[in-house]
Formats: structure tokens, C-alpha cells, sequence
């Protein structure tokens, strides 16, 4: 038994556990091409849940912060974007794509820029007052949550919104007879992007060092002199930011946006979040791709008990590892 | 700080009497149908509002799930009236499942949080509420999916049951009200509502209750005393998860429907953490005093502002602002101001005040 955890360790630990739960599924759903398209859609799903988690898994191991208004980030960027495309409907009409990509980096750059700002006015006004103070947070958290729904609503109104894409991320790829929505692809790549941008600024510079020392042990950093909080802001900004391009990502992905869209998504950045552990990159980007693949394959093998999957994938999780896959501390 | 000895204590007890008076004498001060659909609305509220209280105000717990065992009460009640038809048995059987079914949920989700850090409650407790709730739309078989449920409450309830008959066989009026079904069922809302919130309110003052309030105001230390901060926990997660299912239970009775709308939605849940905070936490007289100042706003404060919608009509945004959809946004943003400046709410700092005789 031990010699088999230690093979196993040696060969990535926990990190095989997308691996397994794709050859199971294999096995289960039996046809391959219909794997690959699930493979891909969930890998996907994973990249984009994982923008919008990774700022709120920071936040937390950093300041001890817990933001349930992460989710206004997500809806707002998504929304920003959406209005944005449709702005430029004429650039993204044009047959050239020079300036369809233009609209498209327009939109999110728009979305991106907004978290930013956003995150900081979050940060000074809402949640200063009240760190350290948990039922505070929780309070004024989900409270500035129903006034930013609310915002949307009262800007946007709650009929469904029609995201544009542009035409060359319309359509799919077919290798031999397997499919691939060419946005699912581009949604992976940006979002692998982003997870390697993140980690060589977490791992490779005086900063993310700051970070994750702040992670670990935040009144010895401030011991030596470093200033944690304006460390913190940072933080929370590049959170929100990223939190907004993931949501612009989910506009383009689902083509049909309604103001629900975040507290809908929370759900799954909460779940991601737990079973990825609080504070690391690297955790809250397992747990998402653990949660994309499952449920895609679950929609497609049981569609009744999809809804359930992630609370059962959450449960089962943290019976066996109560603080997450690969907690930061 | 001994909040019963001060003035403002008093005013808050003499208010929340002065409540109480009125929504006993609601049938026959109100006379319309929507003001008894409001103050029936402010009874079960006011039973869930406090037991809501007990977890955040009284053990410092955050749950998201508190509508979650609302509606399992409230669909206990419902299935059983719909499958055998009205009468008391369905009642008593559905309030009895409703709890069994909360109780199991609420021990399941307190010994998996219990493995994880406190923090994680809020979040694993939003999650369970909702994956319930999606469950509960989609079973629609069992539950009617979105239209929800509708059926017929006891004999007892219905408006043609005459209470009392004069010589003539028609219905006895007092004070021009007549004694019929639907003031029976007002009653019934009334006196178990009154029932529970007592039930409750000797629970804080018990042995148990001053535990809890240990508990909130420094674990480390009351771990140190010898309590069992965990079970305590739990324990009272379980009871509050009752009184919920059982205010559930009275409303599926009142209303003769339930649907993921009137029980389960996230929206229900923003209303009781607007009325705990708004009332006041860790004080029962704020669960009073929350409810009955939310539901109010709920009835009549949309006309308000619909009519102040549209006085706006020629400026852009704010008349979208003000509509009368909007009114969560003012409320968001009360909640915000309150739980900055007075966390003690409308009881909590009310209480603080006055000299202590």
C-alpha cells in the first residue's frame, strides 16, 4: 500500500486525478471521438472556471479575505464585453481579421480594465473597513453582490444579452471524425496563457515571492518590513481583473448572457476553490479541471445527475483531504 | 453590558408587544384580504427570521441553506396534502418528514464542515442550497418542477367553514368580521408562529443558550472551559434547521401552494439576512422587529418607488433605478451602510441606549 502511494506520488500525486477521471471516463462513454469533444469542452470549461477562481483563492490565503462578491467581477466583465462587441459589430462584420481580433481584444482589454478599477474600489471601500471580521465580510460581501446584480439589471435589463464573436472563432475543427469548437480551443490556450503567466510571476519573481510568503505567514513578511497590504490591493485587483476576463470568455463561450450569470458561476468558483485548496495557483487550477471534465462527462453519461456532480465531486474531496487537493500552507 | 437593564431595552420589549398585539387583532384591524396575507407573512418570518438568528446571531454560524430547510418543510406538507388529500394527517406527517429530512441534511452538512475550516461553512452551505435547489425544479414528478405545487389545506381552512352559526345558520360576525375558515387559518399561522418564537426565546435564555453566546464571543476560551464547541455547534445548526422546516410547514398550510419561488429561492435568503442584520443580530426581539419592518417594505414600498420610477421618467438610469424591480438594489445598499455603522442593527443599538437603571 505505501510503496503503491509512493509510485504514485513520484508520478504527480494528486495532478493524476484529471488523468484517471478521463480514463474512466473513457471506459464509460465507450466512443472516442465523442471523448475527444467531451475531453476538450471540459478542458475548457476548466481554463475559463479557473480565471474566475484563481483571484478569489489568492485573496483568501493572502488577507484572510473571503469575497462573495467575487461573482460581480465575473458577470460585469462579461457583460462589459458583450457590450463592447456589439459596439464594434461593424469591425467584427468586416471580412478581415486584423479587425476582428481588434474587437475582440477591445472587448476584453474593456473587460480587464473594468475588474481592475473595479477591484480597487472593491477593496478600499467595501472591504477594508472589515478584515479580520469574517461575519462582516460574509455580510458585506454578499450585500455589495445584490447591489452590483442589481446595477446590471437596472443597465442592462434581464432579457437574455446576445454576445457577437468573430467569424474566425465561429465553427469547429474536425480531425478524423472528432470535433472541436474552435472557441473551446482558444478559450484553453488564453486560459493556459494566463496559468503560465501566473506561475512564473508566483514562482520566478520578487513578487510572486512576496505573495506566497504572504500566503504563508503574513506578520512575518510585515515583520521584515514589506508593506502586505498594498501587496494585498495588488492582488485583489489582478484578481478582479482576471475574474472579468474570465467572464468575458464565458459571454463568447455561451453566445447568451443573462444577469444570473454570476451567482450561477459562484457556485462552481466556491467548489473549485475548496477542492483546490485556499492560496495556490496550481490547486485552484486542478479543482477546475477536475469540475470542467466532470461535468461535461457526467452531462453527457447521466444529464439528470450533472447538476449534483460537483457537489458530490466537493463532498468526496474533502473526506479524503479536509483542506483540499494541494492547499498552499 | 446587561442590555435588559436599560430604557432602550424597554422600548424595544414594549415594541415588539405592541407587534405582537397587533398581528393578534390583525383579522378584525385590517380588514382587506392582502393586509391578513401580510401580517400571516410577518408570523412565519418572524419564526424564520429568529431561527436564522440563532445560528448567526447567537453562535456567529453564516449558513446560506436556511431556505433550503424552509422548503423542505414546506414540501414535506405540500407533497402529502396533493397525494392524500386535506386534512390534519398529511399536515402532521409532512412537518414530521420536512424535519426528518432537514435534521439529516443538516448533520451530513455540520460533520463535513466540521473536517474543514469554519470559514468553508458559508460556501459549502451555498452550494448545498443550490444544487437542492436545482434538484427540487428538476424532480418535477415528485415536486412540479417550477409551477410548484398547488393543493387544498384542512377542511378547517377553506373560506366557507363557518366557525360559528347564529339562529339563521349563517356565519357569526364580530366586529364585521366573519368568523369563517380563513380567520381560522390566520389563527392557526398565528398561534404556532407565537409557539415557536417562544419556544426559541427560552432556548436563549436557557443554560444552552448562554453556551452558545460563549461560544461566539470567544471559542478558544470556551474550549478551554470544557465545552464541546463542535457539538454545540451542530447541535444548534440541527435545531434551527427545525424551526425552519416547521415555519416551512405552516406556510405551505397558509398559502395552499409551494413552488421553488415561495420557498426555496436565493432570494428568500437575501430577505432573512436582510431582516437579521436590519433587525438586529443576537437578539430575538431584532428577528421581530426585521421581518416585520422588511415585509412591509416588500408590500408597500414597491408602489413607492414605482411611482417614483416614474416622477423620474425623463432622466436616464434613474428611473431604471427606482423601478419597482429595483428595490434589492436600495435594500443592498441600506445593508451595506448598516452592517458598517450599526452591526448591532435597529435592536442591538436601540438596546445599548439609555441609562441603566
Amino acid at each position: 500500500m505505501d510503496r503503491i502511494s509512493e509510485i504514485l506520488g513520484r508520478m504527480g500525486g494528486v495532478n493524476l486525478l484529471p488523468v484517471a477521471l478521463a480514463a474512466v471516463a473513457f471506459i464509460l462513454i465507450g466512443a472516442p471521438s465523442s471523448w475527444a469533444t467531451l475531453t476538450v469542452a471540459g478542458l475548457a470549461m476548466g481554463m475559463m472556471v479557473f480565471l474566475m477562481a484563481s483571484g478569489l483563492s489568492l485573496v483568501f490565503g493572502l488577507m484572510d479575505v473571503l469575497n462573495f462578491g467575487h461573482s460581480a467581477f465575473v458577470s460585469f466583465g462579461a457583460f462589459i464585453a458583450a457590450t463592447v462587441l456589439a459596439g464594434l459589430s461593424t469591425w467584427l462584420a468586416a471580412d478581415s481579421v486584423a479587425l476582428n481580433t481588434a474587437a475582440l481584444v477591445m472587448a476584453f482589454l474593456a473587460a480587464i480594465l473594468f475588474g481592475l478599477v473595479a477591484g480597487w474600489f472593491f477593496e478600499t471601500v467595501i472591504i477594508r473597513p472589515v478584515y479580520k471580521d469574517h461575519l462582516r465580510q460574509i455580510l458585506i460581501t454578499m450585500g455589495a453582490m445584490i447591489v452590483a446584480e442589481q446595477t446590471i439589471l437596472a443597465f442592462w435589463g434581464g432579457t437574455p444579452f446576445t454576445v457577437l464573436r468573430p467569424h474566425f472563432l465561429e465553427g469547429s475543427w474536425i480531425i478524423g471524425d472528432v470535433s472541436i469548437e474552435i472557441y473551446r480551443g482558444f478559450a484553453f490556450l488564453l486560459g493556459l496563457a494566463v496559468f503560465v503567466g501566473l506561475y512564473l510571476v508566483m514562482n520566478r519573481t520578487r513578487i510572486g515571492l512576496l505573495v506566497r510568503a504572504g500566503v504563508e505567514n503574513r506578520e512575518m513578511v510585515e515583520a521584515l518590513g514589506f508593506r502586505v497590504d498594498r501587496l494585498f490591493i495588488a492582488v485583489f485587483m489582478l484578481g478582479s481583473g482576471l475574474a472579468a476576463l474570465g467572464g468575458a470568455m464565458w459571454a463568447g463561450y455561451e453566445t447568451l448572457i443573462t444577469p444570473a450569470l454570476g451567482s450561477e458561476l459562484m457556485i462552481i468558483v466556491f467548489i473549485v476553490v475548496i477542492i483546490g485548496g485556499l492560496g495556490s495557483i496550481e490547486g485552484t487550477l486542478l479543482g477546475a479541471i477536475l469540475v470542467g471534465l466532470m461535468s461535461n462527462y457526467l452531462g453527457f453519461l447521466a444529464p439528470k445527475m450533472a447538476l449534483a456532480s460537483n457537489m458530490i465531486l466537493m463532498v468526496a474531496i474533502l473526506l479524503w483531504r479536509p483542506n483540499g487537493l494541494k492547499p498552499a500552507v | 453590558m446587561n442590555q435588559t437593564q436599560t430604557t432602550g431595552a424597554l422600548t424595544i420589549k414594549l415594541i415588539v408587544l405592541a407587534i405582537g398585539a397587533l398581528l393578534l387583532f390583525a383579522p378584525f384591524l385590517f380588514q382587506d384580504v392582502r393586509s391578513l396575507e401580510v401580517a400571516a407573512r410577518i408570523c412565519i418570518f418572524i419564526v424564520l427570521v429568529a431561527s436564522y438568528d440563532l445560528l448567526i446571531g447567537y453562535t456567529g454560524i453564516v449558513s446560506f441553506a436556511h431556505t433550503m430547510f424552509f422548503g423542505f418543510g414546506a414540501y414535506g406538507a405540500a407533497i402529502l396534502l396533493k397525494g392524500m388529500g386535506p386534512g390534519w394527517t398529511p399536515v402532521i406527517l409532512g412537518a414530521l418528514a420536512g424535519v426528518g429530512v432537514s435534521l439529516v441534511f443538516a448533520i451530513a452538512i455540520g460533520l463535513l464542515s466540521l473536517r474543514v475550516k469554519a470559514i468553508f461553512f458559508a460556501m459549502i452551505t451555498l452550494a448545498a442550497a443550490s444544487v437542492v435547489l436545482v434538484l427540487i425544479s428538476q424532480m418535477s414528478g415528485l415536486t412540479g418542477g417550477e409551477d410548484g405545487i398547488t393543493y387544498k389545506a384542512p377542511d378547517l381552512f377553506k373560506p366557507a367553514t363557518k366557525l360559528l352559526t347564529d339562529d339563521e345558520g349563517k356565519v357569526v360576525r364580530l366586529w364585521d368580521v366573519r368568523l369563517n375558515g380563513k380567520l381560522a387559518a390566520y389563527y392557526f399561522v398565528f398561534l404556532t408562529s407565537l409557539i415557536l418564537f417562544l419556544l426559541m426565546l427560552r432556548f436563549t435564555t436557557s443554560p444552552l443558550g448562554t453556551v452558545l453566546k460563549a461560544i461566539r464571543e470567544n471559542e478558544q476560551r470556551a474550549e478551554a472551559i470544557g465545552y464541546r464547541v463542535v457539538a454545540y455547534r451542530t447541535f444548534v445548526f440541527c435545531l434551527s434547521a427545525t424551526m425552519a422546516s416547521l415555519a416551512g410547514t405552516i406556510y405551505a398550510v397558509w398559502l395552499k401552494y409551494t413552488g421553488p419561488d415561495t420557498s426555496l429561492s436565493f432570494a428568500i435568503m437575501i430577505d432573512i439576512l436582510l431582516m437579521v442584520v436590519i433587525g438586529g443580530m443576537g437578539t430575538m426581539w431584532g428577528a421581530v422587529i426585521g421581518a416585520v419592518l422588511l415585509v412591509l417594505a416588500q408590500y408597500y414600498l414597491r408602489d413607492l418607488m414605482g411611482a417614483a420610477s416614474e416622477a423620474m421618467a425623463g432622466i436616464p438610469v434613474l428611473p431604471n433605478l427606482l423601478a419597482a424591480d429595483r428595490w434589492l438594489f436600495w435594500l443592498g445598499i441600506i445593508f451595506i451602510l448598516l452592517v458598517y455603522f450599526f452591526p448591532k442593527g435597529i435592536a442591538g443599538t436601540a438596546m445599548d441606549k439609555g441609562a441603566a437603571k
